[in-house]
């Protein structure tokens, strides 16, 4: 019996299914906040239609870092070194500016054994989509505190966090990042909005995002729960992404909605709520970030962005095409070229 | 096929035209045979050969019988070694860098040393030229003509002096009341320095022009070729090359009319050096990597490893821009570390680049997980060592081969290395270009061992040969060839040879993707902790170091065919004094020694086989634990008693004198 039409998988303007966007079954724990991710990455790289072998997606070490393996399976992935991510990435980036490289990795990762090299790939501003899933433990090695660990949350056993957590976002806006986002694995629709824009975006985007650990820190006492986070989740905007190639025309009010427009013609519509705020200015970014950090409030959305940022293959004049398949006679100085090296050795 | 060493392929020596310091003589060499200078020694000496090898029958203090030959009482012609002792930082360093050029263009050939301290100014520093008609280029370690600039280590400097030698020095240190068996020349270099200008700073600077001046007219220099030689080192700058020859005229006509010549050095015009160059290792390996192909440079600044970046950013800025758009084909990044410099080119070469970093001990042991990552994926990376002395910070500017155990075997798990061995500057030009064709074509890091000795002073070589071969990309599977096999598992060994097929990410089709982990994988990239699994890559990236031993480097073996059942096996730039010490040994001991030059790890055939045909072999090298000594072992097995060391640590660069006394103690004590 032939198809018919309507039960055909829906495609996206490549023609590709949501399903060839996805990688290897999860081997995390049910309930996991990486997998609600993953979900999201596979949504937005499906919705906007990128092809999957100009990504690369590479990560360190922990529960987090094994995500890449769950989705585009028909994408390179490179699952690295513990903290080191950033330094592959950089290299990738380095070797291949055509690509469209996406970094994940975990909260011990990036702000403990890995800070200094998250600090320099954005001081760099490499291009990377950098995603940090956040659940304030060491996962894979059995739930001890990590440096972004809330002081006063409680661990599993009932110990307190003693030390004053690192604020990844508030780390990145003063290093010079251009595109700072954070979110909730529990806010699915925000969260593939700030995806989207984040693939878009020239530069270093980093969006650090709640992710409740289910097995080591998911307690009434942990302030990186699904329960805490809900509870104080305050969204500083309401997010939408429009791609370039879905122009559509929606009335929208000035006063209400701000429009930034990122450097390919797509768009991130922001729909004002409670406050009056501005992702474009950094100095607001700082302020309110400092604000928050005493209320205790989740505040979720884009922090910041300067969509005009030039980001380090730029930065270093590097040719347009890729470096790695560069032909011989593009790497190979001519024999005169030599010559000319040993006549001053002389 | 194995790439080709031009350069050094039968002669194992560096100078390659010249005739000269080799136990088996070129065609066309003129010197006397090494045979009939042992002749001469057997009468002067009654050296007895017996079976099983030699009894010495006298002791010879003096050097070569060639040096004795043809020695003049009155004079020692191209044949003598300078020390200047000068304050770091005094711009001493243009000074030397021109004697030593001036001595090159006469034709005679030159070797420099500069012994640094770990300091920007203000502590003592000594460069050491050695003028050697016969070509050694080793360090030689008496000083025959010293010239003494800095107060603090005069003294000492003139109390290690053997007698007769010769002494410049600056007229208000009064050295000449130290003792009364060398020759001493007193100059007023301040004073001199004053008449040529008047600023304070220019003149500490000029006062060290004034000894070239001084020190060349002794020696006679020719005038014109010191002229060339401050010409070529100022450049474009005019202003201070006329200031400088100012200098050196002001030094030269000081001794000419107040310094009564009255020791025995004199250099004399020849014609050796013609068409050479004189360049660092450091340099030749920047060159090498941009006619390499390198694309991506990422590094962190140690000394001693730090000019071979910085030079080649230089050459990478003037060669290596696009013809049309202006833009780089290249990405330097100065890394936050060495961990981060190999993650990035791990990350570069993952993704297709020629990628490289330079480094020395510290930062090879921040590279240990990575290096262990690069292994265990089979990543193409090319790491430069540039050895100093260790452990730890160790003495900073001072050389040594101490990495060679850690970085055979860097990162925990059972991991291997190739590493590369260049002893010449040649070497380190052609050996980073081979390097990248290794990397690529075996999937894994490559190490370079260069050092100190080798990186930073200035060697004379013949002027590097243009790249015959394309570069070699290795096993890269493109779109096309994907879409013919219709499959691709990254991890099978499909050739046989061990080495497996890989793909760039960016390569459409969608066969090409794969996932790459630092954790267990099957041959198709997948997690995998089973046993079976494991194993299957443990014994097949073994078996991919067994191929890689027929395309490395083979070692150089000479042999003069009268092997007195004494072999020698060296590397690096413990070659050098290996081979002046086998020629020490021929012609004042009359004893004949093998030598293997080893300039790659896998070993080969070769080394066993060596190791086989000789009663005692001597491992020299520059560290003190025998590094290299071990890994021969290890990689020989059975009889190991035979293998013996000779060993040099003491971080200045080892010398033919210290290989010989080690190597007769050893005999001695048989
Ligand atoms: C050099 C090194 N040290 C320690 C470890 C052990 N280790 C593995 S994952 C991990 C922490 C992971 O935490 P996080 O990045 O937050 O990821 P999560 O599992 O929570 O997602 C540690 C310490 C390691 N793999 N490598
Ligand atoms: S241990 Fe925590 S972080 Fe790891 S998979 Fe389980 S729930 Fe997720
Ligand atoms: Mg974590």
């Amino acid at each position: 019996m032939p198809t018919l039409e309507k039960d055909k998988p829906k495609t996206n303007r490549i023609g590709l299914t949501l399903a060839d966007y996805k990688g290897a079954e999860s081997t995390l724990c049910n309930g996991c906040g990486h997998d609600a991710i993953t979900s999201q990455i596979i949504r937005a790289f499906y919705d906007l239609g990128i092809e999957p072998h100009r990504v690369t997606k590479v990560s360190g070490i922990g529960c987090s870092s094994k995500t890449p393996n769950y989705f585009l399976n028909r994408s390179h992935g490179f699952n690295s070194v513990h903290g080191r991510m950033p330094s592959v990435a950089t290299g990738v980036a380095l070797a291949n500016r055509t690509l469209l490289n996406i970094g994940v990795t975990g909260d011990g990762d990036t702000a403990s054994i890995g800070i200094g090299q998250f600090v320099h790939l954005i001081r760099r501003n490499v291009p990377l989509v950098y995603v940090i899933e956040n659940n304030g433990v060491y996962g894979l090695t059995k739930g001890q505190f990590s440096a972004t660990a809330d002081r006063g949350s409680k661990s599993k056993a009932g110990v307190s966090n003693p030390l004053p957590a690192i604020d990844c976002c508030q780390l990145a806006i003063e290093l010079g990042c251009s595109y700072v986002a954070r979110s909730f694995a529990g806010d699915p629709k925000q969260l593939v909005a700030l995806l989207k824009g984040a693939f878009v975006h020239r530069g270093t985007s980093l969006i650090d995002v709640v992710s409740p650990c289910v097995t080591f820190n998911n307690h009434p006492d942990s302030t990186k729960s699904y329960d805490y986070a809900k509870e104080h989740e305050e969204l500083l905007h309401e997010i939408g992404f429009v791609p370039y190639f879905e122009q559509v025309t929606v009335d929208y009010d000035e006063g209400t909605t701000q429009d930034v427009r990122l450097h390919d013609g797509s768009h991130l519509r922001l729909k004002k709520l409670h406050r009056d705020y501005d992702p474009m200015s950094r100095q607001g970014a700082m302020r309110l970030l400092e604000e928050t950090r005493e209320s205790g409030e989740l505040l979720t959305g884009l922090i910041y962005i300067d969509p005009t940022s030039a980001d380090f293959t730029s930065l270093l004049n590097v040719v347009d095409e890729p470096l790695a398949t560069l032909p011989l006679e593009k790497v190979r100085p001519p024999k005169e070229a030599l010559n000319e090296i040993m006549e001053e050795l002389r | 096929m194995a790439p080709s060493y031009a350069v050094t392929s039968g002669l194992p020596c560096l100078w390659s035209t010249i005739p000269g310091p080799k136990t088996a003589n070129p065609p066309g060499a003129m010197r006397l045979s090494p045979s009939r200078l042992c002749l001469k020694i057997d009468l002067y000496h009654g050296l007895k050969k017996e079976k099983g090898g030699f009894k010495l029958a006298s002791t010879i203090e003096t050097a070569y019988a060639e040096e004795i030959a043809d020695r003049n009482p009155e004079s020692q012609v191209n044949d003598f070694s300078i020390q200047v002792a000068t304050v770091n930082g005094s711009g001493s360093q243009s000074s030397n860098t021109v004697l030593m050029r001036s001595i090159f263009q006469m034709g005679i050939p030159v070797s420099g040393k500069n012994l640094f301290p770990s300091n920007i100014a203000g502590l003592p520093t000594w460069f050491t030229i050695r003028a050697c008609k016969h070509g050694w280029i080793a360090r030689k370690k008496e000083i025959d003509f010293l010239v003494a600039m800095n107060p603090e280590t005069a003294r000492e400097d003139v109390l290690s002096l053997a007698p007769d030698a010769a002494v410049v020095y600056e007229e208000s240190l009064k050295l000449d009341q130290i003792r009364n068996d060398l020759i001493f020349y007193p100059v007023p270099f301040a004073k001199l320095a004053g008449e040529v200008t008047k600023e304070a700073k220019l003149k500490r600077l000029l006062a060290n022009m004034v000894y070239v001046g001084v020190v060349g007219r002794l020696l006679s220099v020719e005038i014109e070729e010191v002229r060339k030689a401050v010409l070529k080192q100022f450049k474009t700058k005019v202003k201070a090359a006329e200031l400088n020859i100012s200098a050196v005229e002001a030094g030269w006509a000081y001794a000419e009319k107040n310094l009564q010549k009255r020791d025995r050095f004199r250099l004399e015009r020849m014609n050796r050096t013609a068409g050479k160059i004189i360049i660092d290792g450091n340099s030749a390996a920047a060159i090498g990597c941009v006619f390499g192909g390198v694309t991506v440079v990422c590094w962190y600044p140690i000394t001693p490893s730090s000019s071979l970046c910085e030079t080649m950013i230089d050459y990478l800025h003037r060669y290596r821009s696009d013809k049309e758009t202006g833009k780089a084909t290249y990405a330097v990044v100065q890394a936050e570390d060495e961990l981060a410099a190999l993650g990035m080119v791990i990350g570069a070469g993952w993704a297709g680049a020629r990628a490289m970093t330079s480094t020395s001990g510290p930062g090879i042991s921040l590279m240990a997980e990575f290096s262990g990552l690069g292994y265990f994926t089979e990543i193409p990376a090319v790491v430069f060592d540039i050895q100093r002395v260790g452990p730890s910070t160790g003495l900073p500017t001072r050389t040594s081969q101490g990495d060679i155990l850690s970085i055979a075997f860097l990162s925990h798990g059972d991991t291997k290395h190739i590493l590369l061995l260049p002893s010449s500057v040649e070497e380190c030009y052609q050996m980073a270009i081979d390097a990248f064709d290794l990397a690529e074509r075996f999937q894994t890091p490559v190490f370079v061992c260069s050092d100190l000795d080798l990186g930073m002073n200035n060697w004379m070589a013949d002027p590097f040969p243009y790249p015959e071969k394309p570069i070699d990309r290795g096993k890269v599977l493109t779109a096309e060839q994907l879409a013919k096999l219709g499959k691709f598992e990254r991890y099978r060994d499909v050739d046989g040879d061990a080495i497996p097929y890989r793909t760039l990410p960016g390569t459409p089709g969608g066969l090409a993707a794969y996932f790459t982990r630092g954790s267990g994988h099957n041959e198709r990239g997948q997690y995998s902790e089973r046993p079976q699994d494991y194993r299957n890559l443990m014994d097949r990236l073994a078996r991919k170091y067994e191929t890689a031993r027929k395309w490395v480097p083979a070692p150089v073996v000479s042999s003069n065919g009268r092997a007195s059942g004494i072999g020698l096996i060296s590397y690096g730039s413990s070659h050098w004094a290996v081979e002046e010490s086998r020629h020490q040994l021929s012609v004042e001991r009359n004893i004949e020694t093998d030598y293997l030059r080893l300039r790659a790890l896998p070993f080969n055939e070769q080394l066993r086989s060596f190791v086989k045909e000789h009663e005692r072999i001597y491992v020299v090298e520059q560290n003190r634990d025998g590094q290299m000594a071990s890994l021969i072992k290890l990689e020989v097995g059975g009889d190991t008693g035979k293998i013996h060391s000779i060993l040099h640590y003491d971080g200045l660069p080892i010398d033919a004198r210290s290989v010989t006394d080690q190597l007769l103690q050893q005999e001695k004590g048989r």
